[in-house]
């Protein structure tokens, strides 16, 4: 079991609330919070104002990597046993953009997969609350915070009308 | 407050109601219905299970399966399945990268027919192989011959594009799921809530997931695009690589292409217009989203009209004898009811579609839908058979006779489709969960001036 976070978790209705009370936060040097919706939100994206997923280039070189292994692969097989087939050349390149299209389509795809995992792991959710109502109509917004600053974050949350606030010391 | 005209691609319900009402699909006990329906799909499985057996026994010959039509139903019926495994990520992949919100509804069911169709479409060239403990040979292994696979041969090129094709559909499928089994996680209890949350993989909404899913589900959509283009005309080039008359066409690719989209939604409207009334999903997927449907299938009717058209002036311009004896052939030689019944079924019912009454009308549509099931899986035919049996020598014409093993095979590769996807949509999210709430504007505070 991960060790607990300690913190301050807010639920909302009201998606400007919510964007209000990232903002606040935020600005009060929360850096590290945490928000979860039912559905990606543009508001809460821009409230949170992380940079783009540097997924793409996971992307980019799962697609390359898979263009050079088709072509390699065809390449280097042909050349490896040559038997001439119809009077071609023994590495024949336009049968062989069939292979390398659709690897570059393969390991790009299962490159982005991966990086979803890969990325995601980076900031660790263990210990932090979640409450099945995230996944369903409110947005939940979690401050990791000690004792000590737990109550000005309630304060802070509470200002912006959530549905309820609870501590989670 | 100025009245603004309801947009019918936006959903009317609120987050909760759109959580509660696709939750109750899966929760909702079945009915006895959906066991006949189950039970009826496990015997057509066993009868496909039978007559594999069967021909292991005494050898693919027990299908009316002879000189010099060696591709017969086998092949037929594997494209067949693949073409209806395009529309689905065409909605889902295509349609998204347009924007198109009318996908929404109906993406996750067409997502799961693709799959199931794909997975269907691959046991047949395994079937026909004859020896189906030997297709590891297809692949690109190390082996004492020191033996590879010939990359020139389209045939290569089929295992490498069906694979593909059904590596990235699945993941695809699965990507979006993960959010909407969250939610379900949430709402069950028991050995239903440790299902849920071992297949939604830890997912709880936090921004620093959605931050890299919604990147990775925008490229996986994008790498789908073209995949889905090229897995149809990589099958098509099957056929136009190769100098057999009727196949040998620059037009091939397009043509089934589009012809794989068309039989694509003619099977999305078979499944669909029974499916919203029986999961009580009739105002999430609404006469608006079938009648968008519709304007696709016509579009595709539309081009498959043209290429046949274009078919038989081809054949007539080339000059060739052997092209126009083939096409005279299918019109009017012993196959003529198979040729007119994929005209008729594909080029003219579709024309149907011109009429918004009849694109609203979804007794009419679920009619004209099996005729386009029927009409694309006799365009197969007529091309594999019509053009084998009647090649350049007449003293090796021949006619194919489809036995008992045929229309059992053929009968059974619904039952395995149908299996799969009437376990699919008790158990799993048939409207995407999410991507509706996306579309749907969260409640504000303060008015809605300034909103994003």
């Amino acid at each position: 079991m991960a060790a607990h976070v300690p913190g301050v978790l807010g639920a909302f209705l009201h998606v400007d609330a919510a964007c209000d009370a990232i903002r606040e936060l935020k600005a009060s040097g929360h850096a590290d919070l945490t928000v979860y919706t039912a559905a990606p939100n543009h508001e809460i994206e821009e409230a949170i104002g992380d940079p783009i997923s540097p997924l793409r280039w996971f992307t980019l070189l799962g697609g390359l990597l898979g263009c050079a292994s088709g072509f390699g692969l065809t390449i280097w097989m042909s050349r490896d046993w040559p038997l001439l087939v119809g009077g071609k050349p023994i590495a024949a390149i336009p049968p062989y953009v069939v292979i390398g299209f659709e690897l570059t389509i393969l390991f790009g795809s299962l490159a982005s997969v991966a990086a979803i995992f890969i990325l995601s792991a980076r900031k660790s959710l263990k210990g932090r609350p979640y409450a099945p109502r995230f996944s369903d109509d409110q947005i939940g917004i979690f401050v990791p915070c000690g004792p000590d600053r737990a109550d000005q974050v309630q304060a802070m949350l509470e200002k912006h009308g959530p549905v309820e606030v609870t501590r989670d010391a | 407050m100025a009245v603004i005209a309801h947009d019918p691609s936006r959903p009317t319900q609120t987050h909760a109601e759109v959580t509660r009402d696709v939750l109750k699909t899966i929760t909702d006990a079945p009915t006895r219905g959906y066991y006949v329906l189950v039970f009826g799909m496990a015997f057509l499985v066993l009868v496909l299970l039978g007559t594999v057996v069967a021909e292991l026994k005494e050898g693919i010959g027990l299908a009316g399966y002879a000189p010099p039509i060696m591709w017969s139903v086998y092949i037929t019926t594997f494209v067949f399945w693949v073409g209806i495994g395009h529309a689905g990520t065409l909605i889902s992949a295509i349609l998204f990268l347009f924007r198109s919100p009318w996908r929404t509804a109906v993406y996750r069911a067409t997502e799961a027919m693709t799959v199931f169709a794909v997975m269907t479409a691959a046991l047949f060239p395994i079937l026909h192989i004859g020896r189906e403990w030997l297709f590891y040979w297809l692949l690109p292994y190390p082996n004492q011959r020191y033996l590879w696979p010939n990359f020139k041969s389209p045939l290569m090129w089929d295992v490498f594009a069906i694979s593909t094709y059904l590596t990235v559909s699945s993941t695809f499928l699965m990507v979006g799921l993960v959010p909407d089994l969250a939610a379900v996680r949430d709402n069950v209890s028991g050995w239903k809530k440790k299902l849920y949350t071992a297949l939604s993989l830890g997912w709880t909404g936090a921004d620093s997931q959605w931050r890299h899913y919604t990147r990775a589900y925008l490229y996986l959509a994008a790498l789908a695009t073209p995949l889905v283009l090229s897995v149809h005309s990589v099958v098509s080039w099957d056929f136009a690589s190769s100098i057999v008359p009727g196949w040998h066409g620059t037009i091939f690719a397009p043509y089934f292409v589009a012809g794989a989209i068309y039989s694509g939604i003619g099977m999305v409207l078979t499944l669909m217009i029974p499916l919203r009334k029986v999961l009580k999903v009739e105002h999430m997927i609404t006469d608006y989203h079938f009648d968008n449907l519709s304007k696709l299938t016509l579009l595709t009717g539309s081009i498959l009209f043209y290429a046949y058209g274009m078919e038989y002036f081809v054949a007539w311009y080339s000059g060739s004898t052997f092209e126009q004896t083939t096409f005279w052939r299918r019109a009017f030689g012993p196959n003529w009811w198979a040729g007119w019944t994929m005209i008729i079924c594909n080029a003219f019912v579709s024309q149907l579609l011109w009429f918004r009454k009849i694109r609203t009308n979804l007794t009419s549509l679920f009619v004209i839908s099996i005729f386009i099931n029927l009409g694309m899986w006799f365009e197969r035919y007529v091309i594999v058979v019509s053009s084998l049996a009647n090649d350049y020598l007449p003293y090796a014409w021949g006619q194919l006779n489809p036995t008992w093993a045929d229309w059992c095979l053929l009968a059974g590769s619904f039952g395995w489709f149908g299996l799969w996807f009437t376990m699919f949509y008790k158990n799993f999210p048939i409207v995407a969960i999410q991507e509706i709430k996306e579309m749907i504007p969260m409640p504000r505070r303060k008015s809605a001036e300034g909103a994003h």
